[in-house]
């Protein structure tokens, strides 16, 4: 497979938004980025920018690997990203007011309505419930990889609680004090006003009436793996950082326990799944959520961003009806792609899968985090027979993709520059009629030779994105 | 601010104090066991540190013989005892993990690294390189997370619950060294070159013993030293100083049901603010300070129960 390299062309030469940055990694000496190298690690360690990995050791804390070859995407490029974000999520919080109102779409015979309404992550306890602004998912992280010139895909929409945005300002404010003279070189669009964008963007969905509301950041606690960037946010947002036992529900209206006793909270940016957010109405066995938020939620006494039930929409099983959305909504065409899906429910597809498994990408419907896949083209026989009994078991719990050939960029291994696979996650930011982001984004980087899956629970690392200013 | 969030800034400073006067206090023991004397006596030195914490059961249960060694090993890097430097810092630093956003970069920066240096340090390393470095090393350390607070944080209820656990830690250490100290010494009070190295190994402990001589510019007695350590209204580890500050910062974070524990903290300074050394010696120095340190665990009660996580329902 010939694979697309971010900063050379097929002849070997560099591409034009790349050669400064080039000419400056030739210049200098090796030793210099070593020592640079081992110290962006240090500072890493030092600040404690970490994340808990599942099945390991319990509170065990490791490094997300950071490469110092930062990520470069010419502004073009970025400008017709940026456009096709938006009118994606767009559509997105559009449909997801349809599905939980009038369900326009179903009637129109777009989505087969049992793919909707039967589907685990759709929350019957929202129809009908009135969320500010018609906006459900407030922060989403859209997942991009490109497999050729000016040619990206999206991989999926997350939609629930999507993670990493603090790597993404940590990577750049590491670059900036690591080398700060290819700053001063480059024309680099800023990201450090993200948390500022996500606070307006929160305060601007608060319970009507409420002109002054008070925002929080509701975390798992200091065990989830992505406790550094809750506490992170709240810090940058100076807004309390708060966990389940510090909130309670009282006439359907949310407070929190402070030394000078309760106060009411407005908007509750929140970190932890549906299923734990309110013992009385989903998991009763949740010692992570509030019992009695989602009647407080109803009633409309406070927000939660995003929404409850955001998940239908993201769910591997609805994601290829997405530019049907875009059409359906907007009466525009898709400016992202979709990449091809199988559904294996559908029984065509699914011989199809069967037969093509060693070239296919399999996922679970309901997966996230690399957990639960098979890239087909890397797999054992005995990976790809295990995958072809799990399909034929409970096709509806999978769909399959051709593999893409994502593009890579030099990376710093083991044994010196070489490249590696990427992709990318912009965070789009939602409030009403307004879709905003910071240019660029998190761009995860895959570090094993080979290896298609980006995902930091995976061996993933990540780097700083550039998007370059004209 | 959130009473969890409190909760874990009152103990995270309480447990880096902790981990400073334990430092302390074992280096002063360490240099005063190499002052010849009789192998028991140095014990007993030895002995009155696990006394002093209350742990006789648990340093039992893993100790046979009580000598410097052991009680070293125990009180450093024991992980299984909680109150260990070792724990301490740990402790220290889970908490200050809990609310890092409500730290400075600075604060979050120290706690972590202390921790991370810690615990690389086993104590067949901490014995080689001496355990005075060590004992150095640890109150730099606290001196560090002092001063970023001091230096870096805004100084609004955070502050406060920060400076209230440090202070009420440290009258609490204070206060159980003297006692210790001053059991073990006053039997022989005598003018005897060991006790003047005593009574100096005592005041160093503080930090005293350059204030003693600045205050007194005399010989060192024993009444003189627990005059300075208790009543002294400018020695910034006097059982006085630290009460003056726990009555201040707990009139700043004050709440419509903290009254009472206000209250209680005011008695007990102005105790100290108008007491007398002589009456409290006639008293009998330890009825006195065992009265003292009932009153700081009552105080301690108070505050966790008007501002912070109650004690029964911590986790």
């Amino acid at each position: 497979m010939n694979f697309y390299n971010e900063m050379y062309d097929a002849n070997g030469g560099v591409r034009e938004h790349y050669k400064g940055y080039e000419a400056w990694l030739t210049a200098t000496p090796p030793e210099r980025i070593e020592r640079k190298r081992a110290e962006a690690d240090l500072a890493f360690h030092r600040v404690g920018i970490t994340f808990a990995v599942y099945g390991e050791e319990a509170g065990k804390e490791r490094l997300i690997p950071f490469d110092i070859v930062p990520r470069i995407i010419p502004s073009k490029e970025w400008k017709s990203l940026e456009r096709g974000m938006r009118q994606r999520v767009k559509a997105l919080n559009m449909f997801l007011w349809d599905i939980y109102h009038d369900q326009e779409i179903l009637k129109a015979g777009k989505i087969p309505a049992e793919q909707v309404l039967n589907n685990a992550q759709y929350r019957a306890v929202m129809h009908g419930v009135d969320v500010p602004g018609g906006v459900y998912a407030h922060i989403a992280g859209v997942d991009i990889v490109r497999a050729g010139e000016g040619e990206f895909y999206v991989l999926e929409d997350n939609l629930r609680v999507p993670s990493g945005v603090s790597y993404m300002l940590e990577d750049r404010k590491m670059m900036m004090r690591l080398f700060p003279e290819l700053f001063a070189r480059h024309k680099v669009a800023p990201v450090q006003h993200y948390p500022d964008m996500l606070l307006e963007k929160l305060r601007a969905v608060a319970p009507q009436g409420i002109t002054d509301p008070t925002v929080v950041v509701l975390t798992p606690g200091a065990y989830n793996s992505a406790y550094f960037e809750h506490s992170f946010l709240a810090q940058q947002m100076g807004v309390e950082l708060v966990e389940g036992r510090d909130l309670f529900v009282k006439n359907e209206t949310v407070y929190m326990r402070t030394t000078q006793g309760p106060q009411r909270v407005d908007v509750i940016y929140r970190r932890i799944d549906d299923d734990f957010m309110d013992p009385l109405a989903f998991r009763a066995d949740s010692a992570l959520g509030v019992p009695g938020i989602l009647k407080a939620y109803q009633a409309g006494n406070v927000t939660l961003s995003n929404a409850i039930g955001t998940g239908v929409a993201d769910d591997k099983s609805i994601y290829p009806y997405v530019p049907d959305m875009i059409r359906f909504y907007l009466d525009e065409a898709p400016i992202l792609n979709n990449v091809p899906t199988y559904m294996c429910r559908k029984k065509d597809d699914l011989a199809y899968v069967l037969d093509h498994l060693s070239e296919l990408v399999v996922k679970e419907v309901h997966g996230a985090g690399g957990y639960g896949m098979l890239v087909g083209p890397a797999s054992t026989k005995e990976q790809i027979e295990h995958f072809r009994h799990l399909l034929i078991a409970k096709p509806e719990g999978y769909i399959a993709q051709p593999t893409l050939a994502l593009s890579n960029c030099p990376t710093f291994v083991e044994e010196g520059i070489a490249p590696r696979h990427l992709d990318l996650r912009p965070f789009v930011l939602s409030s009403g009629k307004c879709v905003d982001m910071v240019p660029g984004g998190l761009t995860r980087v895959a570090l094993t030779k080979g290896s298609l899956v980006v995902n930091s629970s995976q061996g993933g690392g990540t780097k700083d994105t550039w998007v370059l200013e004209d | 601010m959130l009473s969890r969030t409190a909760d874990h800034l009152f103990w995270m400073s309480r447990y880096i104090e902790r981990a400073e006067n334990l430092a302390r206090l074992l280096d002063v023991t360490w240099q005063m066991s190499l002052v010849p004397q009789s192998e028991e006596a140095a014990n007993q030195s030895w002995a009155a540190i696990i006394a002093l914490n209350s742990l006789e059961e648990a340093y039992a249960a893993k100790y046979s013989a009580v000598n410097g060694e052991n009680v070293l090993r125990f009180m450093v890097s024991d992980h299984d005892n909680y109150a260990s430097i070792h724990s301490c810092l740990r402790l220290a630093r889970e908490n200050a993990h809990a609310v890092r956003g409500t730290l400075t970069t600075e604060m979050w920066e120290t706690m972590n690294a202390t921790w991370l240096e810690a615990r690389e340090k086993s104590f067949e390393q901490i014995v080689n390189a001496g355990i005075g470095d060590y004992c150095e090393w640890v109150k730099l350390r606290s001196s560090l997370s002092r001063g970023t607070t001091l230096g870096t944080l805004l100084q609004d209820e955070a502050f406060h619950f920060i400076r209230l656990g440090t202070l009420l830690e440290r009258a609490d250490n204070t206060a159980r060294i003297l006692d210790v100290k001053y059991h073990v010494l006053r039997p022989h009070g005598d003018e005897g070159a060991t006790d003047f190295y005593q009574w100096g190994a005592l005041l160093r402990s503080l930090s005293g013993f350059e204030v003693y001589r600045k205050v007194y510019r005399d010989v060192i007695t024993p009444e003189r030293v627990a005059d300075l350590l208790i009543l002294h209204s400018d020695m910034p580890r006097s059982l006085r100083f630290c009460l003056n500050g726990v009555v201040k910062n707990i009139e700043l974070v004050a709440n419509s049901h903290s009254g009472e524990t206000l209250r209680r903290a005011g008695q007990l300074y102005s105790q100290l603010r108008y007491g007398r050394i002589e009456d409290i010696l006639k008293e009998g120095l330890h009825e006195w300070l065992t009265d003292f340190m009932d009153c700081i665990y009552l105080i301690g009660d108070g505050i966790s129960k008007d501002f912070l996580v109650p004690m029964s329902e911590a986790a």
